[in-house]
């Protein structure tokens, strides 16, 4: 188009001048209330009645460094467990067959329906009401030796866990496109080889950000197991502190345990999301 | 005398009241390609999942190459098969499906080869070099190992196309292949299927594209509310058809 448009008067050109940067005058003032109120606290806690010399001496001591390997080892053992039977139920409930279908959905009531701490408490009581377990004619044995601590904390932390993850799988399994479901069975697969090679692959990818949430509830949650005697970090902080009554002392020590061992799980997790997240265009931000 | 690759005698399927299909029979004959036009909720795809077995028939039967699909008879009844016997049956035919439905975590090779490698269970580097042979063939050697959301949606459909014939089966099914294609990208698939019947393949498409019909059918079906209206040789059926309903359709589609 060669021919000049005729455009009104009274718009002057503004391509010239530069978008100031604006200056946030709010954002200074609240950053500055907030370095105060954290300031404070400080000085409250540094003045307060806390021997942080304690707190240092007792962060690697024997007890507690055990007590946390303690608590990872049962985190990643009931998670495991948590899983396999989450995915176990998860794909019951999308069965077709109905018997399944109601016993996995029997299994996320009760023990989502109950409190974690009780059930810990009734694995590792069950002695009390089957004094001896076993398959009849073939073996037994006396169920207070068999239900140790960590078998008692691995079925009560695992089982309920399970109970939660089978939500997290199923809603990953419902994820998936139903034409990835169609296009397996044209290629003649079956339904679990189909759920094993096309649907699990692509709901992980969904399943990951909801299961780190579920893992790090975990590992605080192996904390319950200290009532049911297992030796993880919070029921080692507590031996200590009953003996030299540093109480405030040894729950810092404990707690700066669990913020290292759940800010170490983040970038774990991202290696794992690069992992499935093959051959899907990504959407930051 | 041949016998037909594709038997359907009385088919009926219900989805709760909607009749999509009522008493439908057809013959496919070995290396025929027939084309199945027909408004929307016709019961054209009705039709191919059944064949393909994802939808069950309510009454009826479908025959492949003399097998009879998805039920057993014994005992003057008729049972149902096992999913696996099901699984076994969908190997003799392939499926192309109107949204491509290629596994966005693997490549486009392993897309091919997957259905061959963990279903039949053949070598690895044998169906390798199949796939391989086959992506020529759709003219995509170079795109082997970019994922689906790298590709266009007519690369996309070709690889489909590809898989299907990996499991090298006697029969392909299109479901609306070059339906969710933008208008540019019609034409690669197009001539993928063109080559593929000329190859001598037999083909069941479901289609709008009445060009590509008119060129490459054999026969054309025609249906209309779940029941074949006219059935005959593509150029009669396409240019002079003997139903009413045909001729409104046919003039709708190319108005």
């Amino acid at each position: 188009m060669s021919e000049q448009q005729a455009l009104a008067d009274g718009f002057p050109d503004l391509s010239s001048l530069r978008v100031a940067r604006e200056a946030h005058w709010g954002r200074w003032l609240t950053a500055a209330i907030i370095v105060v109120v954290l300031a404070a606290i400080a000085r409250a806690f540094a003045y307060g009645q806390i021997e942080w010399s304690y707190v240092g001496r007792f962060i690697t001591a024997p007890v507690i460094v055990k007590g946390i390997v303690n608590t990872m080892v049962m985190a990643v053992l009931a998670m495991t467990l948590g899983i396999v039977l989450g995915v176990i139920v998860a794909i019951s409930r999308l069965s077709p067959n109905p018997v399944l279908r109601s016993v996995a959905s029997g299994y996320t009531w009760l023990f989502r329906g109950t409190p974690l701490i009780l059930q810990l408490l009734l694995w590792f009581n069950l002695a009390l009401v089957f004094p001896t377990i076993g398959i009849p004619s073939l073996w037994s044995a006396r169920a207070v030796d068999v239900m140790t601590p960590i078998v008692a904390a691995l079925l009560g932390l695992g089982i309920n866990q399970g109970a939660y993850t089978s939500e997290v799988m199923r809603a990953g399994l419902l994820s998936v496109d139903i034409g990835q479901y169609e296009a397996a069975q044209a290629i003649g697969m079956g339904r679990l080889r189909a759920l094993r090679r096309i649907i699990l692959p692509q709901a992980m990818r969904v399943v990951i950000p909801p299961l780190g949430n579920e893992f790090i509830g975990l590992v605080k949650a192996t904390s319950l197991a200290s009532v049911i005697q297992y030796p993880e970090v919070l029921h080692s902080a507590e031996n200590i502190y009953y003996a030299n009554s540093r109480v405030i002392e040894l729950l810092i020590v404990a707690g700066l345990w669990y913020l290292l061992v759940v800010s170490l799980l983040a970038p774990l997790q991202m290696l794992l999301e690069r992992r499935f997240a093959r051959g899907v265009a990504r959407i930051t931000r | 005398m041949t016998k037909p690759l594709v038997a359907i005698r009385q088919v009926s399927r219900s989805f709760g009241e909607f009749q999509a299909l009522k008493q439908v029979s057809l013959d496919i004959w070995p290396r025929e390609v027939v084309c199945l036009i027909g408004p929307s909720g016709s019961g054209k795809t009705s039709l191919l999942r059944c064949i393909n077995q994802l939808s069950p028939v309510d009454s009826g039967g479908i025959w492949l190459d003399g097998e009879l699909l998805g039920l057993r008879e014994a005992g003057g009844q008729l049972h149902r098969l096992s999913e696996r016997e099901v699984a076994r049956q969908r190997l003799s035919c392939g499926m192309v499906f109107q949204r491509f439905n290629l596994f966005p975590h693997m490549t486009a090779l392993e897309n091919i080869v997957e259905g061959p490698v963990q279903v039949q269970r053949r070598k690895l580097p044998e169906v390798k070099a199949e796939a391989m042979e086959l992506l020529r063939r759709v003219g995509l050697a170079e795109k082997a190992n970019a994922y689906p959301s790298q590709l266009s949606g007519g690369q996309q459909q070709r690889v489909a196309i590809a898989r299907a014939l990996a499991m090298k089966p006697k029969l392909v099914l299109f479901d609306e292949p070059t339906s969710a294609l933008d208008p540019e990208l019609v034409g690669e698939v197009l001539s993928v299927m063109k080559e593929l019947a000329k190859s001598g393949m037999t083909m069941l498409v479901v289609t709008h594209e009445l060009g590509f019909a008119r060129e490459v059918a054999d026969r054309v079906v025609y249906m209309d509310q779940g029941r074949i209206v006219e059935c005959g040789r593509a150029t009669d059926v396409l240019n002079s058809p003997r139903e009413p309903r045909t001729r409104a359709f046919l003039s709708a589609e190319v108005g």
